[in-house]
């Protein structure tokens, strides 16, 4: 009797450890299978370089989406990145214990609050102020646009960005840093000449794990980037990435518009495939 | 006296980990038997492989035979049945972090004995015997892990005891405890030699004179040498257990 | 990254030689780097700190009784029905997705051996999954719950979608706790003759149950406050839905309510709910990890 209850929970534990593995099985197959047939249906070189997207006149290009995406991407890196190395800088090396204990459930809190809590806080505040400061320049704009978007994605990824990092940091020897203090380095000298360079794969998998992030964000950048399926290098304009593609237009889409979505939502899955296996390989790398 | 168990031409590897070499020894019923040997020599393996907590290691491979009461406990035994008869306390106090009355209760439960009267008998004989009853009578009710370091291991010792055993096997019981501590488990285990059967392994010589009636050295995977504790200690027969002994090496 | 770092090399070596001039050069540089990082670090948390303030400060004023009518019409948009559809979502998702993760949790600390291949496996796909963005899951689910299973729009569909997606989540944070149970614990259950299924149920994990909690908080955090992954699996329906019907939960309604721009008082006013809900969450699963550190 009690041989049958081990054995049969031991079977139940099993099972259910398969979960993630079928659910990942499952996600991939009904993505691509509900995708892959509409791209071929468009040409996979007009899907993914068609400059146009007019889904009625059936055109599908997705190019201006993957470079929305790039862009914005780009930019919450190029914002969020130095803020948030030099704040998990700040969290590993010149935090006060005390402060700690504070701080660090704030940054946690930064992840936890919703993106749509995020995305509206970008309407109201982040793109009026674009708007207004473009405005002192004699522009008049929406401010729905690539900064707004940037601006509010390098936010958004601090979280990611400092938690990564700081571990990294944290795993650092620590008589490397006593190494350097007994060389005559300052505080300072020792933490980027010795630290930051040694915790350099973890530094790179957390800006990774932030691309991934911002990639993947939706409802955020849904409410303020504008959401034009356009072309331009112009930040202040309006872009569409392809998180946004999928919800603005999922709704209503019927026919090969609903599938060129769905492809979208492939391409993305592609996109944050080869970004999860980058930073796992660096990871690796940092176990190693 | 009887055997209680007998181990014959047993072999241990991990992996290919050649870890003990054909050991064959007789454990007598009501008898103290010590292990010493310098760290790494196989000492805690082979009592771990008394009652299988070796079989938690991954890649650990047993040959040869080891049976208690004629039984071989690696082919006629039930694995929980086994470790029932054969209890254990290890080196560091590891009470759960439970009452006390659960950590002693714990044995007699998994057992089967639900009855409030009979497992509230069991507790306090078991914390009777492990001459800790009067320090916990009047709070049971306390976490286990609120009391000092010596009493939490007269605390594991009495829930060893309520599992109602016939061998005790002691990993280093008084390793991680203080002098006075280390006393008190001392007188206790020779109290506990009345009723059960005691394999202890010590790193301290001088615990084995004092509380064992055989003990056997060990060194590299290979036991040397086994007798009567006065005799091994007075006239060792090998001239490894002799520089062990006279504090040459370990 | 590599600048600073070639740089501070470069500056350490000429220390070693030019002691005085170089060591004020770097005497300034590290004025600047320690700038840079307390100014970083402030921008972080007045970031954190403007943000809740502003949504609080201008939201509050907005939370009206009426907003918490039980019916939701086109005049007044309560927000009560997507309150408690939020309770029904999350408790659905929960029970989905607590158990498959904790067992799971179960299998590869406590039954499978370690690095084999299928362990590799189950952690390769759990990162995978962990790191899909939430209108994928979204798209998922339409496709399959949605679509395929024929349930429509419904809180099932949305409750299995988000199950999937705080798996993860759940798994990781139950796998630490289990692996921060002494494994002597294990030994003296092993050692008293109770069987592995015991020693599970019994020590490890009530021993581990702070830290399964903290994470389970933490999923009820993003239950509440996904959007995304629930549009087109759970729609907007405004009500308090049965199990295959469609209802929308607080972070829904408050992209409906944003979207339009009609109702935008309504707006801040459920920013400033889902904000306290999640800061609760945060704090709650915080409190609760603690007590696992203190013991």
């Amino acid at each position: 009797m009690k041989n049958f209850w081990e054995k049969l929970m031991h079977g139940v534990f099993f099972v259910c450890a398969l979960a993630s593995i079928f659910a990942v099985v499952m996600i991939c197959i009904f993505l691509f299978a509900n995708g892959i047939p509409a791209i071929r249906e468009i040409g996979v070189l007009d899907f993914l370089t068609g400059t146009k997207w007019k889904p009625g006149n059936d055109i599908y290009g997705i190019l201006p989406m993957i470079v929305g995406s790039i862009y914005i991407t780009a930019g919450a890196i190029l914002i969020g990145v130095p803020v948030g190395l030099l704040t998990a800088v700040f969290m590993a090396f010149y935090c006060p214990q005390r402060a700690y204990r504070l701080l660090k459930p704030c940054t946690e809190l930064l992840a936890g609050i919703p993106s749509i809590v995020y995305g509206f806080f970008g309407m109201i505040v982040i793109v009026p102020a674009v708007r207004e400061a473009a405005a002192l320049f004699g522009a008049d704009i929406s401010g729905s646009s690539i900064l707004s978007a940037s601006i509010l994605l390098g936010v958004m990824i601090l979280p990611t960005v400092i938690g990564v990092a700081e571990s990294a940091l944290r795993a650092v020897p620590q008589n490397y840093y006593e190494g350097a203090v007994a060389m005559g380095a300052t505080h300072e000298r020792a933490v980027f000449s010795v630290m930051l360079p040694a915790a350099k794969s973890g530094v790179l998998a957390s800006i990774v794990l932030g691309v991934g992030r911002a990639i993947g964000e939706t409802m955020a950048v849904v409410m303020v980037a504008g959401n034009q399926p356009r072309l331009t290098g112009n930040v202040l304009k309006g872009i569409r990435t392809l998180t946004a593609n999928i919800v603005q237009e999922m709704g209503y889409a019927t026919g090969l518009h609903r599938e060129a979505l769905i492809a979208t939502g492939c391409v993305l899955f592609v996109f944050i495939l080869l970004i999860n296996l980058t930073f796992s390989v660096l990871k690796r790398r940092k176990d190693a | 006296m009887e055997n209680k168990i007998e181990i014959r031409d047993m072999n241990l590897y991990y992996g290919d980990f050649h870890a003990l070499h054909g050991i064959d020894l007789d454990i007598r019923a009501n008898e103290i038997t010590a292990f010493i040997g310098p760290s790494g020599c196989g000492k805690s393996t082979l009592l771990r492989s008394l009652n299988r907590m070796n079989d938690l290691v991954e890649g650990c491979k047993i040959t040869g035979d080891i049976t208690l009461d004629g039984e071989d406990i690696y082919k006629d035994c039930d694995v929980n049945r086994l470790r029932k008869r054969v209890g254990m306390v290890f080196q560091k106090p590891n009470p759960f972090p439970m009452s006390i009355y659960d950590n002693i209760a714990y044995g007699p439960r998994t057992h089967g004995i639900k009855s409030r009267v009979r497992l509230d008998e069991i507790v306090e004989t078991s914390l009777r015997h492990a001459a800790i009853w009067e320090e916990t009578k009047d709070c049971l009710k306390k976490s286990a892990l609120s009391m000092s370091g010596g009493q939490q291991q007269r605390i594991c010792i009495a829930r060893a005891l309520a599992a109602d055993p016939e061998v005790l096997l002691m990993d280093e019981p008084t390793s991680a405890l203080d002098p006075i501590s280390t006393a008190k488990i001392e007188d206790l285990v020779l109290e506990l030699k009345k009723d059960y059967t005691i394999v202890m392994v010590t790193h301290n010589m001088q615990q084995a004179t004092r509380v064992s009636d055989i003990t056997a050295f060990f060194l590299l995977g290979d036991m040397i040498e086994v007798g009567k504790t006065e005799q091994l200690f007075s006239m060792p027969q090998d001239k490894r257990t002799e520089d062990y002994i006279t504090g040459r090496f370990g | 990254m590599t600048g600073p770092a070639t740089l501070g090399t470069a500056a350490r070596r000429g220390a070693e030689t030019k002691t005085t001039m170089r060591s004020t050069y770097g005497r300034g540089r590290a004025k600047l780097q320690k700038g840079l990082v307390y100014g970083a670090a402030f921008l972080t948390f007045a970031v954190l700190l403007f943000l809740i303030g502003y949504i609080l400060i201008s939201g509050i004023p907005h939370l009206k009784s009426s907003l918490f009518a039980l019916q939701y019409t086109s005049e007044n948009v309560s927000m009560l029905p997507a309150m408690i559809t939020t309770v029904e979502m999350t408790v659905l998702a929960l029970l989905l997705a607590v158990p498959f993760g904790l067992f799971t949790a179960v299998y590869l600390n406590e039954y499978a051996a370690r690095g084999s291949r299928l362990v590799r496996v189950i952690r390769i796909t759990t990162e995978t999954l962990s790191g899909i963005p939430s209108i994928v899951f979204g798209l998922f689910g339409m496709l399959f719950f949605v679509t395929r299973l024929h349930w429509g729009y419904s809180l099932l569909a949305g409750a299995m979608t988000l199950a999937i997606m705080i798996l993860p989540l759940i798994m990781r944070t139950a796998e630490e706790a289990l692996m921060a149970v002494p494994d002597s614990f294990r030994e003296a259950s092993f050692g008293l003759g109770a069987g592995r299924l015991r020693t599970v149920f019994r020590i490890v994990l009530p021993s581990a149950m702070p830290g399964i909690l903290s994470g389970v908080i933490l999923g009820i955090g993003r239950i509440v406050g996904e959007t995304a992954a629930l549009i087109f699996t759970a729609g907007t329906m405004a009500q308090i839905p049965g199990l295959l019907q469609s209802g929308r939960t607080l972070a829904i309604h408050m992209y409906v309510l944003s979207g339009e721009g009609l109702h935008m008082n309504e707006a801040y006013a459920t920013a400033v709910v889902l904000l306290v809900v999640v800061l609760l969450m945060n704090t709650l699963s915080a409190l609760v990890a603690k007590k696992l550190t203190k013991k």
